[in-house]
């Protein structure tokens, strides 16, 4: 022990230190391999399908006897005349369902500042027991209720008019094409409502107490609080969320509209997921579909960066 | 000292003012009308046929009987592909949460140099993908169509979880603590073990809810590729066939054929598979608002 001088101890010891540590960074990058690998296997590697996109590729045919492409695929959008109206009505329904989630997303803010303005908890609670628990079904349980409620024969609604002399026939209501865009939406809220609103509720808890009291003093009524206090204290939060909900515009899903869908209102529900699926899976237009959902992803990306850009912007913070 | 009591701040005043009633109101509508889907097909679900076929049955039912669940019972596909489900969410859940923590640990850690670009490729996944034709291709070519685990692998893993896991770690394990217990001698693995994931019970509880809910109720996966194999279906996907295609009946006894009424059955089916999830709503109310908080701050 007397012959080690305190120098060459730390000098061992940082040598010892200097071999743990890089073996210690070979063990944690082995630790994070199988999310690396699956990640790589089911996100990465499916991009080289978008060579199908290139290609008249047809199911059970290898690629390399299929006949080269080009960008067809990708002209054909625009200069197909059927192609392109189809593209025109689906990009439609999208955005006009998108448009129409952007402009409900301010329904969760006004639920929970509502909610914080209950004092009673058993009623504040059942309330959010209730309104929450859709958000945890399936869209086919959804779709379930919706099929119970409003079909044709022996749909609640239908029995209750129709007991009450209010009308002679039942209305098909699940089958019809008007005010698809607006019908999905609202199940798209009974959904969802309950569930949004418990971020904004955690940011109204989070609001200072003394600027309600203060306001108070000032002589500021129940809807002043709410107006000149809660929701600015919210805004933030919601900035957030409609900056995401921006970089998701185009990304409708696939399972509420798949269950919804039917010969009636098809060209009204149809957005761009449905209508991947529909020319890929059920057409077996492979290549066609690849194009698509390729100018989709490219198109995601782009907003992706553009909300972030915008949330820099304002915020001096990503989003990503 | 006396206050006059005109400066007296007053808690909040109870008379009722407008905003009030319009408040309770709103939120009474709002809960009927997530009350009433589920009271109404509960309702038809515990009715004699003869009630429901008379159009005589709304929010309470009429002529009770558990006709109906009997036969949903004794239907074997229906039972089949509610195993199925309990089968996949329990593996699915097992291997996401093993990949999801093993991969937040080291990501957490500032030792792991290149972990910015990891993150931002794990980020990536959540915003493109190939599109379904390249993932079907990918899933047909791996050779597993018609098997359980096209269900369970393309989706184990969830950017969106990894995130939540990461900041939790990194905010709730004090570096200090890490660092004894590596001059105790303990590896990253023992400090995962002994360390990390006893501290993290309610994060770990969350996620696994997050990965279990969202597998029990996704039927894109299935549709796409659980197609010969009818066995393989889970319940989501046997139910769209029973109540919204329609195309596919119960398995009844050959004798009850001309007496059920398909919305009788149909309506039990739909709360026998609705139950799982109102069995674990008291815990999803505990353990999701948190994972929904942990979520919101930044990832």
């Amino acid at each position: 022990m007397n012959n080690i001088k305190p120098g060459q101890v730390s000098r061992l010891h940082t040598r010892l230190d200097r071999s743990l540590l890089s073996r210690d960074k070979y063990k944690l990058f082995l630790m994070a391999l199988p999310f690396l690998a699956l990640a790589f296997v089911f996100s990465y590697l499916p991009l080289y399908g978008w060579i199908y996109a290139f290609y008249d590729y047809r199911p059970g045919i290898p690629l390399k006897d299929s006949e080269y492409m080009g960008f067809y695929w990708f002209t054909s959008m625009f200069s197909n005349d059927v192609r392109r109206q189809e593209i025109v009505r689906v990009l439609t329904n999208t955005f006009a369902m998108s448009g129409l989630s952007l402009l409900t997303s301010v329904l969760p803010v006004a639920f929970a500042i509502f909610l914080t303005e209950i004092r009673s908890t058993f009623f504040k609670r059942m309330v959010q027991t209730l309104t929450t628990l859709p958000n945890f079904i399936s869209w086919v349980l959804v779709y379930s209720f919706a099929f119970m409620l409003f079909s044709v024969d022996n749909g609640f609604l239908n029995n209750v008019l129709l007991n009450l002399g209010l009308i002679d026939r039942p209305m098909n209501i699940l089958a019809s094409d008007s005010n698809t865009w607006l019908a999905m939406t609202l199940w798209s809220v009974w959904k969802t409502l309950g569930w949004s609103a418990i971020m904004y509720i955690a940011a109204i808890t989070g609001i200072d107490q003394e600027l309600y009291e203060a306001a108070k003093v000032d002589g500021a009524g129940r809807f002043r609080l709410m107006w000149h206090i809660t929701v600015p204290g919210i805004m933030p939060t919601f900035f957030v969320l409609l900056l995401l909900s921006i970089a998701n515009f185009i990304n409708n899903g696939f399972e509420q509209f798949y269950v919804f869908q039917n010969a009636i209102n098809m060209g009204r529900i149809e957005v761009l997921d449905l209508y991947v699926y529909n020319i890929g899976m059920m057409n077996s237009n492979f290549s066609f579909s690849t194009a698509v959902s390729l100018l989709k992803s490219i198109v995601s990306i782009v907003l992706l960066f553009a909300a972030n850009h915008l949330s820099k912007l304002f915020r001096g913070e990503n989003i990503i | 000292m006396k206050i006059p009591d005109s400066t007296k701040v007053s808690p909040r005043r109870w008379s009722l003012d407008i905003w009030d009633v319009l408040i309770r109101l709103s939120l009474l509508i709002l809960s009927l009308a997530c009350l009433l889907p589920f009271l109404h097909v509960v309702a038809k679900s515990l009715s004699d046929d003869a009630y429901v076929i008379a159009q005589k049955v709304f929010l309470f039912p009429k002529g009770f009987t558990l006709e109906a669940y009997s036969k949903i019972f004794a239907d074997a596909s229906i039972i089949k592909s509610l195993y199925v489900s309990v089968i996949v969410t329990v593996l699915f859940t097992i291997i996401g949460m093993i990949v999801t923590i093993c991969a937040a640990y080291p990501l957490s850690r500032p030792q792991l140099k290149g972990r910015t670009v990891i993150t931002f490729l794990f980020v990536f996944t959540l915003y493109f993908g190939g599109g379904i034709i390249p993932d079907y291709l990918l899933v047909n070519s791996l050779g597993m169509l018609d098997t359980i685990w096209s269900l369970i692998l393309p989706l184990s893993f969830s950017a969106f979880n990894l995130l939540i896991l990461r900041s939790s770690i990194a905010s709730s394990i004090p570096v200090s603590l890490e660092e004894s217990a590596r001059i105790d001698g303990a590896g990253h693995f023992r400090i995962l073990i002994s360390i990390v994931l006893p501290l993290s019970k309610p994060i770990l509880a969350t996620l696994s809810l997050f990965y279990a809910v969202g597998r029990w109720n996704a039927y894109q996966d299935a549709l796409f590729y659980i197609k010969h194999n009818i066995d393989l279906r889970p319940l989501q996907l046997k139910l769209y066939y029973l109540v919204v295609q329609a195309s596919e009946s119960f398995q009844l006894e050959a004798t009850s054929v001309q007496l059920s009424n398909p919305e009788v059955l149909k309506a039990s089916v739909v709360v026998f598979a609705t139950l799982p999830i109102i069995c674990v709503y008291p815990f999803i109310q505990k353990y999701f608002v948190q994972g929904v908080m942990l979520g919101s701050v930044k990832g």
